[in-house]
């Protein structure tokens, strides 16, 4: 497939809608969400592609982790983003499963002045299930459940509260959240 | 419509405000910088809820327009056309028919649900500002939560005036965490914060994002022995009767004839469609 392929049709009403379910997903962490009219090169799935037209241009340098770090995906993001490709520590958004992401101490987690000076990754994943880690926090009325790859990671960066990383997890074409602010139990 | 760019805003400037708004979300409370544009209406007109409204808006929304409750007023009337122009979005006024309400200093009577979103438009985002006039040492007030100035200045209140006499923009604490300036909502409208809907808040000439997820802790400041009180004129509404809603004073003629109407013209409009009267209307009834 051409690098030139696989955008928008429409980007700013495909933009719009995507970027509802990706702020619905942040809102309501755990909440699964759809998010369509992307087709990027393989490995990435239809929603990693939509996070990126959605939210990465030559104004956020990305990093790109373990298998996605090919030519394909390479050529796609630089055609349709933009984005300078950097290191882990330079990224203000990282793509990857999550074991490529490791370590994710390597991540900007923002200052005490300025905590949204920090990173947002995209994480891929096999599947998305309301099930497995449960979550409280804001945007969670009583707790919500997300099958997340671990859990130790989470819990420390809720630790680091206002400061860490937030998470977009990717499936297909679907996506859920995690921010810094949720308690993972 | 096919003048512009869907929701007026190019992409780029779009998308910059779209990370704002992620990562106020994931830091409830916290003001986020943002690179304000220019908007076809001058500052105090709700340049930064029209940018973040622009952000959000899908063409299948049903937009809302209120400036403070009322959905006929100058302010509301051009925002609501700015965006059926630009955004070919359906408009509406009433709060449960809105997916997306842009509001200035109220929250509608009506409580909102999941799947409702609403965008304050904010003059002065930083609760601090009028305590302590240096960005640089509000931001480190902020990193350190040094909020005690705040309840200094609540103090202040009640050694003047014998109660906290602040009745509007009235500071709350989210999560435990950083204090917040609602907007210049009045203080009966704080408790409604802790709701189902997203809210929103965009400060254009101050270039300030910051957001409340659903559901998210917000706690009116206060103390043991002067608690908080969502207070309003102690009267029904004129027209349809509404105790329990919020009330502007209306002066009627020059000899100190006033009364007080519900400031939500929706919630208003519906209770006397339902045949609710107040004292007023009864009298013309009469």
């Amino acid at each position: 497939m051409s690098a030139l392929a696989g955008g928008f049709t429409d980007a700013p009403v495909e933009a719009a809608r995507a970027f509802r379910g990706i702020m619905e997903a942040m809102a309501r962490p755990g909440r699964i969400e759809m998010v369509a009219g992307a087709v990027p090169p393989a490995p990435l799935s239809p929603a990693a592609g939509a996070v990126l037209l959605t939210l990465c241009d030559p104004e956020t340098p990305l990093h790109l982790a373990g298998e996605t770090d090919c030519s394909p995906v390479r050529d796609w993001v630089t055609f349709h983003c933009g984005a300078p490709l950097v290191a882990a520590e330079a990224a203000a958004f990282a793509l990857g499963d999550w074991a490529a992401l490791q370590p994710v101490s390597r991540f900007a987690i923002g200052t005490p002045d300025y905590p949204d000076r920090s990173a947002t990754l995209i994480v891929e994943m096999p599947e998305l299930l309301a099930e497995g880690a449960v979550l409280r926090g804001p945007g969670i009325a009583d707790t919500a459940a997300l099958n997340l790859p671990e859990i130790e990671a989470f819990q420390a960066n809720r630790r680091l509260f206002p400061l860490g990383f937030d998470v977009l997890f990717t499936s297909g074409n679907r996506v859920a959240a995690l921010p810094r602010s949720t308690e993972v139990g | 419509m096919t003048d512009y760019n869907f929701a007026y805003l190019d992409e780029q400037t779009k998308r910059m405000i779209r990370r704002a708004i992620l990562k106020a979300l994931a830091v409830p409370g916290y003001q986020v910088p943002f690179a304000s544009r220019e908007m076809p209406m001058p500052y105090g007109w709700g340049t930064g809820g029209v940018q973040v409204s622009a952000a959000v808006l899908t063409p299948e929304d049903r937009m809302k327009v209120i400036d403070q409750g009322a959905d006929d007023t100058t302010n509301a009337v051009s925002i609501r056309q700015f965006f059926e122009k630009t955004a070919g979005v359906a408009t509406t006024t009433q709060t449960a028919e809105a997916s997306v309400i842009q509001t200035r200093h109220r929250i509608p009577e009506t409580p909102l649900t999941e799947g409702q979103i609403l965008v304050y438009q904010v003059p002065i985002p930083e609760p601090l500002r009028f305590l302590e006039p240096r960005e640089t040492e509000t931001r480190k007030m902020h990193a350190l939560e040094e909020y005690g100035l705040m309840h200094v200045r609540l103090y202040e209140d009640i050694a003047r005036h014998g109660h906290i006499a602040t009745s509007y923009a009235y500071p709350v604490r989210i999560e435990g965490r950083y204090v917040m300036d609602p907007s210049p909502i009045p203080k009966f409208d704080n408790p409604k914060m802790e709701m189902a809907a997203i809210q929103l808040f965009g400060a254009g000439r101050e270039q300030r994002i910051y957001a409340l997820p659903p559901h998210t802790k917000v706690v009116s400041l206060d103390f043991d022995d002067h608690p908080f009180e969502a207070s309003k004129p102690d009267v029904p509404c004129a027209l349809c009767g509404a105790v329990d809603a919020y009330l502007d004073e209306v002066i009627t003629d020059d000899a100190g004839g006033r009364m007080f109407v519900c400031s939500d013209t929706d919630h208003c409009e519906r209770r006397r469609a339902a045949g609710h009267r107040g004292p007023v209307a009864e009298e013309d009834a009469a």
